[in-house]
């Protein structure tokens, strides 16, 4: 029983010890103390030994097991995976690809785990929204309309004009194009970036946003992941960590692959409140490129990475043999609080 | 209006009188109704959900957490998660993760939990709402059986019976008192009882705070207190009208007083016992004893000029006493702050009748032999009373 010296103790409290005492009497003085010794011994014997330890096994296997019901957030973040949204494409003039894209920001509920509803703030509806793909050098035009009740903006990451980074609040039911040059290649993510920021980001306004360079990577099998979080009492802390938007959702669905195929991940940490987020690959090792902007870095071969919010990069993993490889945030509260998955290779 | 108008304006049938009781009910239902089917009219929309989970009790075994929830929020409630310990955790519930309107359920969660450590377990409502239950000190939780049955009687026994006892063997000692001198033992039972009116109500408000906010804690303690005492005046102005007021029927009064305060204390003793938040300590069982033996004293104080036997003692004591061990049963089985907090009202409503009637004997007494009523013996003796309880008390509240 902890004691706070601050806080004044009542005579219940003291009561409380009181009735521990008497127990502590009851103990010493009443009960015959031969009795005490058969009831170790028998605490001893082999079948409840063999009982309990059978039994403590069961109760740790199965810690949560996420439901496995196809409700709408759990779909939507299956679908975020591999959804790429590559725009209205036109060929202007001068010969340049033009991508249309529409966002549009509503207030609306997200289903973020088997039964919970998150009052968020979105981008066409889902929490991270829509994953925006181009080239590099494409001009890209998107036409943000707020239908929220607050004002919002799009920020994106990357080169572009300064009238063009989303720091006028575009008002309620106004429209706005921002339109720039895709540029560096690479993943970025974009964001609403008005005041107070903590809460249009937790809210839900962000997502990931790629570029692919001019010399396309390698082939392989494509996901798109946003890692973030949600805070549901409003206390300025996270109750539930997620991949793109629902907790547990490749626990319940692992995520399929082939074995010997080249998987990438674009990875984004759009969490707020807490200071970072972390991927952590079990069985495995893959390689790491920051951004994916320099096509010469050398990336990192590692099982762990850590994001801090607005950080992202491009992970790059072969399964050497079937099974279900199981990935989670290694800060066992977020991996807990929602932030696992597996893949299946096959 | 006066019922005479009444009965000037329909003289005639007491049918019409009875449709006039009846038209504003019907008048009301239809008006339900109405707002039932067409809503108020008003358009504002509460801002969050309104939802209320109140955790109730926390059964550890070696299953792991069993927790009674309940709902007493104005709509039904639906647990979507299981938190314990920032982990989502499996667990089921009876009869349902669905809660109707002050109705219970019962979520069994299978956790290998450490002996000694604190857990919070935190209810996500399906409309993302947190509410949470705490384990302070993990701890098995007693099983009920005759051997806790047992157990929580002696601790009754040590908190009840025991001190009270103990004081009543100061009779003999008292009688030898001179009129003055048992009038300041008067006055000392009146300081005494004005400490435990004190605590009673002081516990009982704690207990009612804890209470879910829709059963009026703290007002059920008022009203207990003002009932209970209203009830024993009552009692006692229909026995004045037929005889006279004898000692031994204000020290038994006194006597059911303390037995309703003990009966509290017994409860509160029986609830931290089976939710695990008692710590050991033998010197505190000692201190309590020290601190409950004044209450006997305050007992035997209205007999000390009649001729009691042993067994109106005997009676007393199982009366003052025993409610402590009945109070440990039901706290440690069946604990419920709401109706804590009531029983705490009742005591010190009691109490305070009972504060009232000694007061109104020493009027009497001091009348008789031409003292004034607040000498400074008897100054003294309330005195003495109240600083005896706050000594007592100081060897428990540290």
């Amino acid at each position: 029983m902890s004691f706070d010296p601050k806080r004044p103790v009542s005579r219940r409290d003291v009561l409380k010890w009181g009735a521990a005492g008497a127990a502590g009497i009851f103990g010493a003085s009443v009960l015959n103390p031969s009795s005490w010794f058969a009831q170790t011994v028998k605490a001893m014997d082999k079948h409840e030994l063999h009982t309990a330890l059978q039994h403590g096994s069961h109760t740790m296997a199965h810690g949560y097991d996420p439901s496995k019901t196809l409700s709408k957030g759990l779909k939507s973040a299956i679908d975020a995976l591999t959804a790429f949204d590559y725009g209205k494409v036109s060929i202007r003039a001068d010969g340049k690809t033009v991508r249309d894209y529409e966002l549009v920001a509503y207030d609306g509920e997200v289903e973020i785990a088997d039964g919970i509803k998150f009052p968020g703030w979105t981008f066409n509806g889902t929490i991270p929204g829509p994953t925006l793909r181009c080239t590099e050098g494409d001009i890209l035009r998107i036409k943000f309309t707020n239908g929220s009740t607050h004002p919002h903006t799009i920020h994106f990451h990357g080169i572009h004009p300064t009238n063009m980074d989303g720091l006028e609040p575009i008002a309620s039911g106004a429209e706005f194009i921002y339109e720039f040059e895709a540029k560096p290649a690479g993943l970025h993510v974009y964001h609403c970036h008005i005041p107070p920021l903590a809460k249009h980001i937790h809210k839900g306004l962000y997502g990931n946003y790629i570029v692919d360079p001019i010399k396309p990577r390698k082939p392989a099998r494509e996901l798109n992941m946003v890692m973030n979080g949600f805070d549901l009492d409003l206390d300025g802390g996270n109750e539930v960590y997620t991949v793109n938007g629902y907790a547990f959702a490749y626990q319940a669905y692992p995520i399929e692959v082939n074995v010997g195929e080249l998987v990438r991940v674009y990875l984004s940490n759009m969490t707020e409140f807490d200071l970072i987020n972390s991927f952590h690959l079990h069985a495995n090792f893959f390689r790491y490129y920051e951004v994916g902007a320099d096509p010469e870095a050398r990336p990192i071969f590692t099982d762990t990475i850590m994001q801090c919010q607005g950080q992202r990069g491009i992970l790059e993993i072969e399964f050497p043999s079937p099974g279900k490889y199981m990935f989670h945030a290694h800060q066992s509260e977020f991996a807990e609080l929602g932030w696992m998955g597996f893949f299946m290779a096959k | 209006m006066n019922v005479q108008t009444v009965t000037q304006a329909y003289p005639r049938k007491s049918k019409l009188v009875w449709l006039w009781g009846i038209i504003p009910l019907v008048l009301l239902f239809a008006i339900l109704y109405l707002i039932t089917r067409l809503g108020t009219g008003i358009t504002s929309e509460s801002v969050a959900p309104i939802e209320v989970l109140n955790v109730q009790k926390i059964v550890l075994n070696d299953e792991g957490f069993k927790i009674n929830v309940l709902n007493s929020g104005p709509e039904d409630v639906t647990i979507a998660q299981v938190v314990v310990n920032d982990a989502f955790w499996n667990a089921s519930f009876d009869p349902s993760p669905t809660i109707g309107r002050l109705s219970q359920s019962v979520v069994s969660i299978p956790y290998a939990w450490v002996a000694g450590d604190p857990y919070e377990i935190r209810f996500i409502t399906t409309n993302g709402l947190i509410f949470v239950g705490d384990v302070p000190v993990a701890m098995k939780s007693p099983e009920p059986g005759a051997k806790l049955f047992g157990e929580y009687a002696l601790i009754g026994f040590y908190v009840g019976i025991v001190p009270v006892g103990l004081g009543l063997l100061w009779f003999p000692f008292l009688r030898r008192f001179s009129d003055k001198g048992m009038q300041a033992v008067l006055a000392l039972t009146v300081g005494l009882l004005f400490f435990l009116v004190i605590d009673t109500f002081q516990e009982g408000f704690e207990l009612g705070a804890e209470a879910p906010g829709v059963f009026q804690g703290s007002g059920l303690v008022w009203f207990g207190a003002l009932l209970s005492f209203l009830m024993l005046l009552a009692i006692d102005q229909a026995n004045e009208r037929k005889g006279s007021e004898s000692g031994r029927r204000v020290a038994f009064k006194i006597a059911g007083g303390i037995g309703l305060h003990n009966l509290g204390e017994g409860l509160a003793i029986g609830a931290a016992f089976s939710s695990g938040e008692a710590a050991l300590g033998t010197f505190l069982i000692i201190g309590f004893t020290l601190h409950n033996i004044t209450e006997g004293i305050g007992i035997a104080s209205p007999l000390l000029k009649e001729q009691p036997t042993w067994r109106t003692f005997l009676c007393l004591a199982c009366l003052a006493g025993g409610p402590a061990i009945i109070g440990t049963w039901a706290g440690g089985f069946v604990f419920n702050d709401t109706l804590a907090a009531l029983f705490f009202g009742i005591g010190a409503g009691a109490i305070v009748q009972v504060m009232y009637v000694i007061g109104k004997m020493i009027v009497r007494e001091a009348r008789k032999y031409g003292t004034p009523a607040i000498s400074w013996l008897n100054f003294g003796g309330l005195t003495l009373g109240i600083v005896l309880m706050y000594a007592t008390a100081l060897l428990v509240k540290f």
